[in-house]
């Protein structure tokens, strides 16, 4: 009982129970643990515990160059991998002040989106099975397997993706993976309307996400909220848009906002930007088939000093081999500096905090992870609400452990 | 009109004079430093006045210098001004002897879990944090972990030759 409700002696109607929400249950996403303080099925109090899979990857990473950091950051967040092996890349870039070709920006951009929808249709489905409806969730679940096929044609993994180099791209995308990317863009909107028509107008699930949670935009900024959980609470800001990073500027999209900041709006802003995504591949598509001569072949700058050789070529020649080793375990120091990069990641502005010495590794390297930023107002947002309410909440706030406690 | 690093860095030296210091660009993001006492001032005032507006704190971290005596432990705000997209970063700096800055966490709420993770990796105390304890780490732990005394790798090792590892 907590020491802040005042009881009548003897009773029992208004005691309030202590629930230990995770940290095992699936509905709890991971392996956050809610300490609960319940009156009845309405929450009066919660705390959160985050800190069961730490890893220590900033330490890790001040001992490491900077191609060993990258697999490092797919496991961030594994649902959107390659958006933060891009970001880290960029990252990377602009210390080293290196400029890409246009050909890799618009791949970087379509391989970012893909990743934006897989994270995006996995939240949403999740959400969908939270409250207690399980198809949508097998509707979607086939196109995140062919976006994973996509990834693995273009880097041989499927899940933590380690996509891509400084500068660029190890290969060229096959043909293979044009095709599939081609097929996503005609099967996967029939998909998505279908998944929207379920869910967007259901009785149930409007009844159980419609006021749950609701946090409204002056609190959402000053906790710091980014990504779909502040646009739903209707402030326009995604990083796509006010810094552009991999000539975003040159394309064609609209910020979906919501207006409540409740759990429905955060379902409606991350359909709607998967509505978005896809505009934006077809653009890349259309913008990289338009590209001519040289442009339209190359697909990593030419920065020897940071681009890895060809691996057939590590694999015959002596000189390359050498080069490929120095790369890989530093040898080439960086420039000294500080640099902060961001990108918009699936569920908020994912920034990197470099600070190099002139070493071989970074000497303070500090991940922004949105999550972990966003889950402290949670206490905040169930604060009143019922118990059924806070699982909807979570699910819907699109929290990945790995991001969380980096 | 658009918010250049000259008008912030005028309007800072305007008001705090010469308790800001250090300002520097490193590619093209104003930083700057102030004494450890004053931080809560300077934010307030990056903040609250009408033509600066930081009112976003994107990120908050530590760093550890073990060289810079008496100055050991970096306390680093990254402010964001979202109207006219300008960011700063901050910095104020304390001793590992006495780590010790005011808590930001009355300005921004978010400051409250970044605060308690520069608190468990850096041991840094903040003053006035009204829940002041290990985020990530164990609370049994009685050290703190990113500081440059630990070092990854145990230094006993005598099976690898650090010269041949470029290291």
């Amino acid at each position: 009982m907590s020491d802040n409700v005042l009881l009548p002696s003897g009773s029992i109607e208004k005691q309030t129970t202590t629930l230990n929400l995770g940290p095992t249950h699936p509905a709890t996403h991971g392996v956050f643990q809610n300490i609960i303080e319940l009156d009845g099925e309405k929450i009066v109090a919660a705390d959160s515990t985050v800190g069961y899979i730490h890893r220590a990857f900033e330490k890790i990473a001040e001992r490491r160059s900077l191609y060993q950091i990258t697999p490092l950051t797919d496991r961030l967040n594994y649902c959107s991998a390659p958006i933060n092996n891009m970001g880290w890349h960029l990252t990377c870039e602009k210390l080293l002040k290196v400029q890409v070709p246009k050909r890799v920006d618009y791949l970087r951009v379509i391989i970012m989106e893909l990743a934006r929808i897989t994270d995006h249709l996995i939240c949403n489905s999740i959400m969908g099975v939270d409250s207690g409806a399980y198809t949508g969730f097998l509707y979607v679940m086939q196109y995140r397997e062919l976006v994973y096929e996509i990834y693995e044609e273009i880097c041989g993994s499927r899940l933590t993706t380690n996509i891509g180099r400084i500068g660029g791209f190890e290969r060229d995308f096959t043909n293979t993976a044009f095709e599939k990317i081609e097929r996503f863009l005609r099967e996967y909107p029939a998909v998505l309307k279908e998944f929207e028509d379920l869910f967007t107008r259901n009785r149930i699930f409007m009844e159980r996400a419609i006021g749950a949670g609701p946090i409204s935009a002056e609190r959402a900024l000053n906790y710091g909220f980014t990504g779909p959980n502040l646009r739903a609470a209707g402030v326009d800001y995604d990083v796509r848009v006010v810094s552009p990073y991999s000539r975003y500027e040159e394309f064609d999209f609209e910020v979906p906002v919501g207006s409540t900041g409740d759990s429905y709006d955060r379902f409606l802003v991350r359909n709607g930007e998967m509505w978005q995504s896809l505009r934006i591949i077809e653009q890349a598509l259309r913008k990289l088939n338009d590209l001519k001569g040289e442009e339209a072949t190359v697909y990593h700058a030419d920065v020897p000093e940071y681009y890895l050789p060809p691996k057939k070529d590590v694999y015959t020649k002596m000189e390359a081999l050498i080069w490929h080793f120095k790369i890989i375990m530093g040898e080439i120091n960086m420039p000294a500096g500080e640099v902060y990069n961001a990108v918009e990641g699936a569920n908020g502005e994912l920034g990197f905090y470099f600070i190099s010495d002139g070493g071989r590794s970074p000497y303070r390297l500090h991940f922004r992870r949105p999550c972990f930023i966003y889950y402290q107002a949670y206490a905040e947002m169930v604060k009143g609400a019922m118990l059924s309410d806070a699982i909807v909440v979570m699910s819907s706030m699109n929290l990945i452990a790995g991001e969380m406690d980096a | 009109m658009a918010l250049s690093n000259e008008y912030i860095k005028e309007k800072l030296i305007e008001k705090f004079g010469d308790q800001v210091t250090g300002f520097e660009e490193p590619y093209s993001l104003l930083t700057f430093r102030s004494d450890k006492e004053i931080n809560l001032k300077v934010l307030n005032f990056l903040v609250e006045e009408e033509s600066l507006q930081f009112g976003f704190l994107t990120d908050l971290c530590g760093v550890h210098y073990p060289d810079n005596k008496g100055q050991e432990i970096a306390v680093v705000y990254h402010l964001h001004n979202m109207r006219e997209n300008v960011r700063i970063r901050y910095k104020v700096f304390t001793s590992i002897a006495k780590p010790e800055v005011y808590t930001a966490t009355g300005i921004f709420a978010g400051a409250n879990w970044m605060e308690r993770e520069t608190y468990d990796f850096y041991g840094v105390n903040f003053i006035g944090h009204p829940n002041l304890k290990r985020i990530l780490n164990v609370e049994e732990m009685d050290y703190f972990p990113m500081r440059k005394e630990y070092p990854l790798e145990d230094q006993s090792r005598i099976d690898k030759d650090d010269e041949m590892f470029g290291r």
